[in-house]
């Protein structure tokens, strides 16, 4: 069949999408259950709108860098989590792994202990965790334990390990700039310009790569659709930059000006952000782009049909369990980096729950096979700016808690309910 | 259509434990045609299936693809040879799309593990136009938003699509409205228009007067008999089903008045 055939307009499929337009089709989408990141990123702005309005110095440049690096760290593990979820499984170690990997790579870096370079120490760090995930995925995948169970015990001996081997210490100081600088660096105005610039531009060709290679396969292309995806990440990059350069923080004053004045200088870009999309991008690639990441998803979805295709599903499984521990140990060095320590609470409190919570709150079903790697970013988005908003305003711990459950509780509901549209709409 | 068989199987026994599902069972396919495969629940079609599918070992007999006799160990040896199974519950993943499911399993990628869409989409485009489907709108949008009748097509097509020699349908009528089972048994027919050896299981005998080439009469594990489609009435055939006598006993050949084959 010649290239010609394929593009001959009878054939009702691709024709019909480009004469329906784009408000059809996206309100199409939401009758079928198929939200996406609607409701997420509309939350956010209420809240944004919300907080602006009641609590002084939310709606301010220093602010905005605060939550950045508020979330950077249950960003990452949440990004795990993203994962596990997509193949209906649930990992409740992720929080005390975390306090594993931060605690592992801070011995490691020890001045008085290891004394390793701060690189080998994460990288031990990291090893560990994802040993200890493969194990927890290897008895789910194998022995068909449930992961609920298997990680709940991972869960109370994690935490008994932590507890363990910080008894005596407490705390273990981290000096090594290699973690430190996951929450402390910052880009210069200038650097972090250029950032924004290449990632605009990188995104740019990627979009112009695919659009090319459709043509070439002799299939119509939808032009508009990649150019508006363009101009958001455009805008949220640029705005992220202008934002963080217009922030200052305390600086030491030239000499001559009055001792009296306080001198500030502009902030820049936090590295903790850069860290942040660079696992977005590398894990929206493995999700979207690569055998594995589709082969989760068709686990996640139907895994007898999987298994029917010739899939080996313990094998996804185990895999994902890895790369859960993986990504928590990665939360655990940003988290760790923020205290510039790790002590006796590394891992516990809410971050476990605040994890999955990002997840589900960014459109991640819990049923499994539905969700994005973005959708972590964005719920974990929501559950910082509620925090830090209410912290500003004063509130108690306890409104805290109960303002991010009930958004849970919305984004469980509406996942819930998507789903049943979607069944409705599978007819 | 041929008339030497594509895929022929001599006297097939399967046992499970003390239990005899197949004995001494003959069938046969020819290139062109489709074979109904009928009997009543318990006959023995699904172990018959799950056979030449890989999923089940045998016990004794032979089989023989092509004109050569071959042993099918695994779903593995099945799928080289060119045998295709499209499941009753069709196997497919309700969150992905047309083109993810008829490549699940089989992603083209390129040398960086990146899967190659374009190529992929524009082979199902060809795969479903060759087939005729053109009721689905957009080959990217999602299993669950397709009719029973469509899901099947793209169950189908999924199984054509890999140079595949035998299909084999197990009841791929069973969940559907009036319409769509027509919109299936066209599809039916037309992959034996198109060359290929389809063997189709159903309970449906409308279903099968109206597609099948001949048919082939199981009964408590053993063959009653093959008729000719043009050459037989659905009274014979439910005869055959519910009260046919074996035509092999003790290794005789017993000669059935009606039996063609």
């Amino acid at each position: 069949m010649s290239t010609a055939d394929v593009a001959a307009p009878d054939l009702g499929p691709q024709g019909a999408e480009e004469r329906e337009g784009i408000w059809q089709r996206t309100i199409g989408n939401i009758k079928s259950g198929n939200l996406g990141v609607l409701p997420v990123v509309l939350g956010e702005i209420l809240i944004v709108a919300y907080f602006s309005f009641t609590a002084t110095n939310f709606f301010t440049a220093g602010n905005f860098v605060n939550v950045i690096l508020q979330m950077a760290g249950v960003t990452m593990i949440a990004y795990g989590v993203v994962f596990v979820l997509l193949l209906g499984e649930i990992d409740l170690s992720i929080g005390y792994l975390s306090g594993i990997a931060a605690v592992t790579a801070a011995s490691m870096q020890l001045p008085d202990g290891r004394n390793y370079p701060g690189w080998l120490a994460i990288l031990i760090g990291l090893a560990v965790v994802a040993v200890i995930g493969t194990a927890q995925g290897t008895v789910i995948a194998k022995i068909g334990v449930p992961s609920f169970v298997v990680t709940l015990a991972g869960l109370l001996i994690w935490q008994g390990v932590i507890l363990q081997v910080l008894e005596l210490r407490g705390v273990i100081i981290i000096e090594t700039n290699w973690i430190n600088y996951a929450a402390t660096y910052y880009f210069s105005a200038t650097a972090s310009w250029l950032i924004a610039a290449i990632i605009t531009g990188a995104y740019a060709l990627v979009e112009l790569g695919g659009v090319i290679g459709q043509r070439r396969a002799g299939l119509s292309v939808r032009p508009w659709m990649p150019a508006i995806k363009l101009a958001a990440v455009a805008v949220a990059c640029f705005g992220t930059v202008a934002v963080c350069n217009h922030a200052t923080k305390p600086a030491a004053c030239p000499e001559g000006t009055p001792l009296t004045a306080s001198c500030t200088q502009p902030q820049g870009l936090p590295l903790a952000a850069v860290l942040m999309l660079v696992f977005l991008v590398g894990l929206t690639f493995l999700a979207k782009r690569t055998t594995f990441g589709r082969h989760v998803y068709a686990v996640g979805g139907n895994a007898e049909a999987a298994r029917r295709a010739g899939i080996n599903v313990a094998r996804i499984r185990i895999l994902v369990f890895t790369l859960s521990g993986v990504m928590a140990g990665v939360g655990g060095m940003v988290l760790a980096a923020r205290l510039q320590s790790v002590n006796l609470q590394a891992g516990g409190g809410t971050l476990l729950l605040d994890s999955i919570s990002a997840a589900v709150i960014g459109g991640v079903s819990l049923f499994g096979g539905r969700g994005e790697v973005r959708g972590a970013l964005l719920g974990s988005l929501v559950i910082a700016t509620v925090a830090n908003g209410l912290n500003i305003g004063n509130y108690s711990t306890g409104t805290i808690y109960i303002v991010t459950g009930i958004i849970l509780l919305l984004a469980v509901t509406l996942d819930s309910v998507a789903r049943r549209l979607q069944e409705r709409s599978g007819r | 259509m041929s008339d030497t068989p594509l895929l022929e199987i001599r006297d097939l026994s399967k046992t499970f434990g003390s239990v005899q599902a197949l004995t001494d069972v003959d069938f046969e396919v020819r290139a062109g045609e489709v074979m109904a495969l009928v009997g009543d629940n318990g006959a023995g079609k699904s172990t018959l299936i799950k056979c030449i599918a890989g999923i089940h070992g045998y016990d004794s007999g032979e089989i023989s693809f092509g004109g050569e006799e071959v042993h099918i160990h695994g779903p593995k040896d099945a799928a080289k040879l060119g045998i295709e199974v499209v499941y009753q519950d069709l196997a497919l993943c309700d969150n992905l799309d047309v083109v993810q499911n008829m490549y699940l399993g089989r992603e083209i990628r390129d040398f960086l593990f990146r899967l190659k869409e374009p190529v992929m989409e524009q082979r199902t485009t060809e795969t479903l136009k060759g087939l005729r489907v053109t009721t689905i709108r957009s080959i990217r949008q999602a299993v669950a938003t397709l009719s029973g009748g469509q899901r099947q097509s793209v169950a189908v097509a999924r199984a054509v699509m890999w140079n595949s020699k035998l299909v084999i349908l197990d009841e791929p009528t069973a969940a559907l409205g009036v319409a769509q089972t027509e919109q299936v048994l066209e599809l039916v027919r037309r992959l034996a228009e198109q060359g290929l050896a389809v063997v189709l299981i159903s309970h449906n005998l409308h279903d099968i007067f109206e597609t099948a080439t001949r048919i082939t009469v199981l009964r408590l594990g053993r063959n009653v008999g093959v008729y000719e489609r043009a050459a037989t009435t659905q009274q014979e055939v439910v005869h055959a089903i519910t009260a046919g006598i074996p035509t092999k006993v003790s290794g005789i050949t017993d000669v059935d008045p009606g039996v063609v084959a």
